[in-house]
């Protein structure tokens, strides 16, 4: 595991204060439940920021940082249905739920490889509609084209994950050091770029 | 001429070095931790006379008087401290600065700090004036070497400052300010215990009683991570009585969150890396709640 340096806890405190921002600051005029969503998302980035800040790149060696990680895609995506097509949101809501439970359950009680394809399943959808909603609602002219920032933001946490999940099976498109030296930085954009779209 | 400016000189790097000795006896990043509470239980008030004289009256008279209260216990504990290598560099131990010297620091810091604070407001004294009394008589000199449940007191001493801070911005000693004044006694286990598990046998070699050495490192282990858990939760339970607004309550109730879920895994899984990571995850979270009460009632 690479040692962190000066400049990845920089970009990862400015990733925690741009995720406390968005979260201190909400969403104007937001159901309840879309704030909380959006909150949990954010609050799983600081708090998984300010543990790499203090530990060091280890924390990401332990088993709950994909369960934990899950909450991140879950959350937006819950808070974008329940922000952009309400008719859909106790669907959405359950399959957040039982989601959550499967990748939660898979990991501990069923083979890798059901865990895995729970894994791809969960973050596949929840990726889908938090790159391709926004896409498709500004398209239509429902929402401002800064909008798209959440897309943007999506499609960088989405390489950003594929990118580690591939590190962690062995068979890496980048090395690890380089990894390592993205990761903090991929966060940072993400971050900005969420914050930058949700709320227009 | 020459001389005269030699002699300049050479005093101008004496009192540097003093100033610098002297500054080391403080404990500079607790000080101003605890500092740090003080001002948000002053700022946590919104109290009318919020000016930012009063704001630098309080900032020096705390400062001093918990300054003045390290000093003096640095100078009760500099036999134990020369006998442990992780403090035996201090001043004290390694003779840098005399014990009289020490002394006079001591008392002349907390004597200012103190009554500067009586001048302030009588009741802010006396708080200022129990932490002091509970750090170095009751916890230093009484209870340190004879208990490790010492801690509990140091612990009171050092909720003080956060309920002086609100004693002054309001006038009166209200539940909130207690409860503010117990997640810092709550927190301070955290602090305490932590090291006493990573200097086990320092304190060992120095015959200063320990939980780590009185009850073994798991229970040691649970107890920091119960003592997080009851620290975030009334933390939480401050920040509702101070009426925070609702984006820094969930701020605080994310940081909280963390501070949980780090206590909890630490406690089903005990191990000196998880406990160092809760221990600075719990100073952070400290240092951030107090800054959200502080902007959480701007």
């Amino acid at each position: 595991m690479r040692r962190i340096t000066p400049l990845d806890r920089i970009a990862l405190l400015l990733t925690c204060l741009i995720a406390a921002y968005k979260v201190v600051a909400g969403v104007e005029g937001l159901p309840v439940l879309a704030t909380w969503a959006y909150t949990a998302a954010f609050g799983v980035l600081i708090i998984s920021g300010l543990l790499m800040i203090i530990n060091g790149f280890d924390v990401l060696d332990s088993p709950l940082v994909v369960i934990i990680a899950t909450i991140i895609p879950l959350g937006l995506s819950l808070g974008m249905v329940i922000e952009n097509i309400p008719d859909w949101q106790l669907i959405y809501l359950a399959f957040v739920v039982v989601g959550f439970l499967a990748i939660l359950l898979t990991r501990y009680l069923l083979p890798e490889r059901a865990a895995a394809i729970a894994l791809s399943l969960v973050h596949g959808l929840a990726g889908i509609l938090i790159v391709g909603l926004p896409i498709a609602f500004v398209l239509r002219g429902a929402k401002p084209i800064l909008y798209l920032f959440v897309s943007a933001g999506g499609a960088l946490i989405g390489s950003g994950g594929i990118l580690f999940a591939l590190l962690k099976t062995g068979k890496p498109i980048l090395s690890v050091e380089k990894f390592f030296a993205l990761i903090p930085w991929i966060l940072f954009l993400m971050s900005a770029a969420f914050v930058l779209g949700l709320g227009v | 001429m020459a001389y005269s400016k030699t002699v300049n000189q050479s005093t101008m790097k004496t009192l540097t070095m003093k100033i610098r000795l002297y500054w080391q006896m403080t404990k500079s990043l607790q000080t101003g931790l605890l500092l740090s509470t003080g001002l948000a239980g002053y700022m946590s008030a919104r109290c009318p006379v919020q000016t930012w004289q009063t704001l630098l009256a309080l900032a020096g008279s705390l400062f001093l008087a918990i300054s003045g209260s390290t000093v003096l216990n640095m100078v009760y504990d500099r036999d134990i401290d020369a006998r442990m290598p992780r403090t035996q560099k201090r001043p004290l131990p390694m003779g840098q600065v005399r014990v009289v010297e020490a002394i006079t620091l001591g008392v002349v810091l907390s004597a200012i700090g103190i009554g500067w604070a009586a001048i302030l407001s009588p009741l802010y004294g006396l708080v200022v004036f129990t932490g002091l009394f509970f750090d170095v008589f009751i916890y230093t000199i009484w209870l340190k070497r004879r208990t490790p449940w010492s801690i509990v007191w140091g612990g009171i001493a050092g909720g003080m400052p956060a309920l002086a801070g609100r004693v002054l911005g309001l006038g009166m000693i209200d539940w909130v300010g207690m409860m503010l004044a117990v997640a810092v006694l709550l927190w301070i286990p955290t602090h305490i215990m932590t090291f006493s598990l990573r200097y086990r046998e320092d304190y060992a070699k120095a015959g200063v009683p320990t939980f780590p050495s009185a009850y073994g490192e798991r229970i040691t282990s649970i107890i920091i991570a119960l003592s997080s858990i009851a620290t975030a939760i009334a933390m939480a339970i401050a920040a509702y009585g101070i009426g925070i607004t609702w984006g820094y309550m969930r701020l605080l109730i994310i940081l909280s969150c963390g501070l949980l879920a780090i206590a909890i895994r630490s406690m089903l899984r005990p191990s000196f890396k998880m406990n160092f990571g809760l221990f600075k995850f719990a100073s952070l979270y400290m240092l951030s709640s107090m800054l959200l009460v502080v902007l959480g009632v701007l």
